[in-house]
């Protein structure tokens, strides 16, 4: 079929085209727009009805005027994938930016994916090594799973992401995961400093890096997550890889959406997000998983900044509710000069139960992670009882208690950017934080633990 | 076919197809596009009818044809339910997987019953005789534990003209009546309406869910319906997940709608495995599974519930109590939210539609402990919401709507899972409606004194709460001496009695005499320790006893009773050796 072009552009808003047509325009196809001076831009069908067409251009409308050209090319999006994309710099929509050769593809998938039957997913079970010991000991990540780091604006959720991609590993099967890595609307100094450090570390042979900078159009976003998780899904379920896909930072991501929304004049949700922003997020999350009967599985890492530092502002409260948990930063563990500043308190991993114990990781994991817990959600409440009555006034028990929460920052906590701390070393240091407080305090282990390795390390 | 049942495609927008020259009804079922893709009809007007797609709609053009089949949504019910997991339209997974592979693709069919699969038709009514709707005509072995019971559907009756014995696919005539009338093992009925009963009753019997917390403090009756809202990783699943596996009904139906995938692995991996105590066959054999996770269409999400809800009404039918758990409500009602707004209908509070409350009070209301048509034995629908607030804030429209129709609330509190307090239900917002009305069922089958000894620790437990405030000012050791045994008192109730592990293989399930047991164990102490006090023991040397913790760990064992007698025996000796000591 020989594809029409129109020049019918009757209305431009933000980053949206209004188009009349006269052939039928299927919902999701692609556009290409093309300017007075030839310059070609991407587009997407978001609405579609008999005479006018609503069309999303993915590098923004400057310069776009009446006499612009659209043609529509009867497809959806789709992604040119192959072997070759491991070790390349893209960038937003897929095009190599590391001035190597062009990919020549094996395969075109649609981005937008489709969703795995729950009836066909396989359970994530196996214990992932980050390395960092409050993330494996405490909130530890499995194969499959989906597990957001939630941070706030100047943390270093960025060297924590980089840190787990160059660590990450399953015990005993010597098994590298191949890390498919995602920023949008980042700065061009953090996407050098990515790539520096993707390079000096020879993380970027077994990588595919999706770069959408903060100068890119907004609306390229919407799908650089897709074309990243598109990119996943190949090497996991066609090339039989273990891939970690992280995705860095979801916030900017959130703010297109709501960008178009509001170009698109819909009814605002929650501070002015769209309703149908859980559903979308979704369609990012649930693509994390493993399919029984097939070799790879796909770990996703989504970075957000929470805005204000408020958890219950709607992207990560939504996120929240898709994902298997979370990792939090906290800003008063930062300002003590502690990295990673985890919180392990409001941290979670959902799946943390399937991915340790016997055979996995230790035996005794899940009562040590408890008790820690315990002891230091204590320590901490102790804390603003001494700021009113002094330490004095405690009793021998508080004290200790104290005393633990102060340490478990200190020792537990606190660890090095290249540190890669094994699953033994954090349960050891685990037990020697333990070891300070009396036995009888250790309600959560049992007493066969208890005599195995209580002020045994 | 009508002409007029045909149409065409005027508009595509997400999930939400506007059709044209097409007479439709409210709710019929269309199929939409060159595809077949499912569709409902939402709204009419003038010309145009709007339609709700439960696929993708990716692809789909102006001027594809639509096709009204003149029928509403129906839910396909008959034997071969049990064991199923079914998306939100009742699609069933296990055959889609076979269809097209790992990935759901659009414009896939399957009927949700076997259509080959033979039942062994045992007849339990004769020649000539009068049957009226509702009326169980024969019996089908379902499962391993459940009898399915093959009822006249409602609206129909007459004599029987014939009735068969045998084996029969589901679509086979079993029984004819003497006006013409074919009965088969399948009824269709349309998933938005109730199905009718003889009469609504009052729910006077507890749910007994083998969760100390709730059985004990804030009960569901069966027949009730309850509400869990709690903000993320606060353990809604887990206590879903636990009700479902322990919950003393015939029938569980469990609906994972809009949550994630992998959750849903995990209750489609545990529950072929996990053990029914009543019956010892794998739970699965009364359970049916409805499966719409998070990334699956959106419409279909919003009508999984009433998927679900009609499954749950047609086992009432047979006279089963059923128990229906909805994870997560919010999600449907985020599903009506999307669709409102692509309608462009005037939100009301945060983006929800108007009818919001409506809606789920209707869902509610299809709970009961009912008289069914036909069946002499009662029935009953109980359903526990899980509700996910926003930022875990209970004042938002969903939670809000919820509360005003559920009986009994058991509120998650994010503070108690961060300190690993699990279940982690808050026992001072929670409450149930039902301690009433189910009062004279306990005092009747477990003790007499059930509701005073509950209600004490109950007390116990409010008294601690405003000492709390204090202690954080203060320290505990400014308290005097009363309020510090009060204080440790709590903790007993909390650790020993609250608390319980999902995880470990005794505890994960208790039944009411040794929660009773417990809570009396620990009142026991509580009165001990106050009498020794009066003969003026200190109390520091009070809480220095040992034998106490002991009644914790009666959680762990099966054989409670002679270890709860052991720690009392302790509890006595320990705290006479105090008085003596004292008296000297």
């Amino acid at each position: 079929m020989r594809i029409k072009e129109y020049k019918t552009i009757t209305k431009v808003a933000g980053p949206l085209l209004f188009v009349e047509k006269t052939h039928s325009v299927g919902y999701g196809e692609l556009v290409k727009i093309r300017l007075a001076n030839g310059e070609v831009r991407l587009g997407q069908v978001l609405d579609t009805s008999k005479d006018i067409v609503v069309v999303q251009s993915f590098e923004g409308t400057s310069g776009i005027d009446r006499k612009a050209a659209v043609r529509f090319l009867g497809d959806v999006i789709r992604l040119k994938v192959s072997e070759d994309m491991m070790s390349r710099i893209l960038n937003g929509r897929g095009e190599p930016i590391d001035k190597g050769p062009e990919v020549i593809p094996q395969d075109e998938l649609d981005i937008i994916g489709s969703a795995i039957n729950p009836y066909s997913r396989g359970p994530p079970q196996d214990f992932i090594q980050t390395g960092i010991s409050t993330i494996d000991g405490m909130n530890t990540l499995v194969r499959g799973q989906k597990l957001p780091i939630f941070s706030g604006s100047g943390l270093p959720h960025n060297d924590i992401a980089l840190q787990i991609a160059r660590q990450a590993k399953v015990k005993g099967q010597g098994e590298d995961f191949a890390v498919v890595f995602a920023a949008m609307g980042i700065t061009y100094e953090e996407a050098k400093k990515f790539i520096a450090d993707f390079e000096e570390t020879g993380a970027l042979e077994r990588a595919v890096v999706f770069l959408n900078l903060a100068d890119d159009p907004a609306v390229e976003r919407l799908i650089t997550p897709r074309m990243a998780l598109t990119t996943a899904e190949y090497f996991a379920y066609e090339k039989g890889m273990h891939v970690l896909v992280i995705l860095t930072d979801m916030t900017n991501y959130c703010e297109s959406l709501r960008e178009i929304a509001s170009a698109r004049e819909e009814i605002p949700g929650r501070r002015g997000y769209p309703g149908y922003m859980y559903t979308d997020l979704a369609t990012i999350y649930e693509r994390a998983g493993m399919v029984k009967g097939r070799k790879g599985s796909i770990t996703q890492i989504p970075i957000l900044t929470m805005p204000g530092d408020d958890i219950t502002h709607p992207i990560p409260d939504l996120t929240g509710y898709i994902t298997e948990g979370q990792v939090v930063l906290s800003r008063e563990l930062h300002r003590k000069g502690i990295y990673p500043p985890v919180d392990v308190l409001p941290s979670l991993s959902r799946l943390m139960n399937q991915g340790i114990g016997k055979g996995k990781t230790r035996e005794d994991h899940k009562q040590v992670s408890d008790q820690v817990y315990a002891g230091y959600a204590e320590g901490r409440d102790l804390r603003g009882l001494v700021a009113i009555v002094g330490e004095e006034a405690l009793s021998e028990r508080d004290k200790k208690l104290l005393k633990f929460a102060e340490e478990f920052e200190k020792r537990f906590v606190q660890q090095g950017i290249r540190e890669d701390r094994e699953i033994e070393t954090t349960l050891k240091l685990a037990w020697e934080l333990l070891s300070m407080l009396p036995e009888e305090e250790l309600t959560r282990i049992s007493p066969e633990f208890r005599n195995k390795f209580y002020k045994k390390i | 076919m009508n002409k007029q049942n045909k149409g065409v495609i005027y508009r595509v927008s997400g999930p939400v197809v506007i059709a044209e020259g097409m007479r439709a009804r409210m709710y019929d079922v269309v199929k939409v596009g060159k595809e077949k893709l499912i569709g409902e009809v939402i709204q009419i007007e003038g010309d145009k009818v709007t339609v709700q797609v439960y696929e993708d709609t990716s692809g789909l053009k102006p001027g594809e044809a639509v096709e009204n089949t003149n029928e509403p949504l129906c839910a396909e019910l008959g034997p071969g339910l049990l064991r199923s997991i079914y998306d939100g339209i009742q699609r069933p997974l296990p055959v889609l997987k076979d269809l097209m592979g790992d990935f759901i693709k659009r414009g896939a069919y399957a009927h949700p019953l076997d259509r080959k699969k033979k039942w062994e038709f045992r007849p339990v009514v004769k020649r000539n005789e009068k049957v009226k709707p509702g009326q169980v005509i024969g019996v089908v072995k379902e499962s391993e534990t459940t009898e399915h019971k093959v009822m006249v559907p409602p609206g129909m009756q007459g004599k029987i003209k014939e009735i068969k014995s045998g084996k029969f696919t589901v679509e086979e005539v079993v029984a004819k009546l003497d006006n013409g009338k074919e009965i088969t093992m399948l009824q269709k009925w349309p998933i938005r309406k109730s199905r009718p009963v003889t009469e609504k009753l009052n729910p006077n019997i507890p749910l007994v869910t083998g969760q100390r917390i709730l059985d004990a403090l804030f009960p569901l009756a069966k027949g009730g319906t309850g509400g869990i809202p709690g903000p993320f990783g606060s353990g809604k699943t887990v206590t879903q997940q636990q009700l479902a596996k322990w919950s003393d009904a015939d029938i569980i139906v469990y609906i994972g709608c809009g949550e994630r995938g992998n959750e849903m692995t995990e209750v489609l991996k545990e529950f072929p495995e996990l053990i029914d105590p009543k019956s010892g066959k794998p739970l699965m054999e009364r359970t049916v599974l409805i499966a719409n996770t998070s990334n699956m269409p959106v419409a279909a999400r919003e009508a999984s519930i009433y998927t679900g809800i009609t499954i749950a009404e047609y086992y009432r039918d047979m006279g089963y109590d059923v128990a229906l758990m909805a994870d997560s409500t919010s999600r449907w009602a985020e599903a009506m939210r999307e669709i409102s707004s692509r309608l462009e209908e005037m939100p009301g509070e945060e983006g929800y539609p108007a009818y919001l409350s409506t809606r789920l009070a209707e869902f509610y209301e299809r709970a009961g402990r009912v008289k069914p048509l036909g069946v002499e034995k009662i029935g009953s629908v109980s359903i526990i919401g899980a509700v996910s607030p926003p930022g875990g804030d209970f004042s938002e429209p969903v939670t809000q709507s919820t509360l005003r129709v559920v009986k009994t609330f058991w509120a998650l509190d994010a503070k108690l899972a961060q300190r690993r307090h699990f279940p982690s239900i808050n026992w001072l917002t929670s409450y149930s409606l039902y301690e009433d009305i189910l009062s004279e069922w306990y005092a009747k089958n477990i003790a007499s004194d059930w509701r005073e000894t509950m209600n004490q620790a109950k007390r116990i437990l409010q008294e601690e709460e405003k000492l709390q405030e204090i202690v954080q000012l203060v320290g505990s050791d400014a308290l005097p001496e009363h309020e510090q045994l009060t204080l440790e008192i709590a903790r007993m109730i909390r650790e020993f009695f609250l608390q319980q592990n999902a995880y470990h293989e005794v505890d994960t399930y208790c039944d009411l005499k040794k929660s009773y047991r417990m809570m009396k164990a620990v009142l026991f102490f509580a009165e001990k320790a106050k009498e020794a006090m009066n003969a003026g023991v200190m109390v520091k040397d009070i809480l220095r006893t040992k034998s106490k913790n002991k009644i914790a760990d009666a959680k762990f064992e099966r054989d409670y009773e002679k270890l709860l007698k052991n720690a009392q025996n302790g509890i006595i000796k320990e705290i006479e050796d105090l008085k003596k000591k004292v008296e000297r």
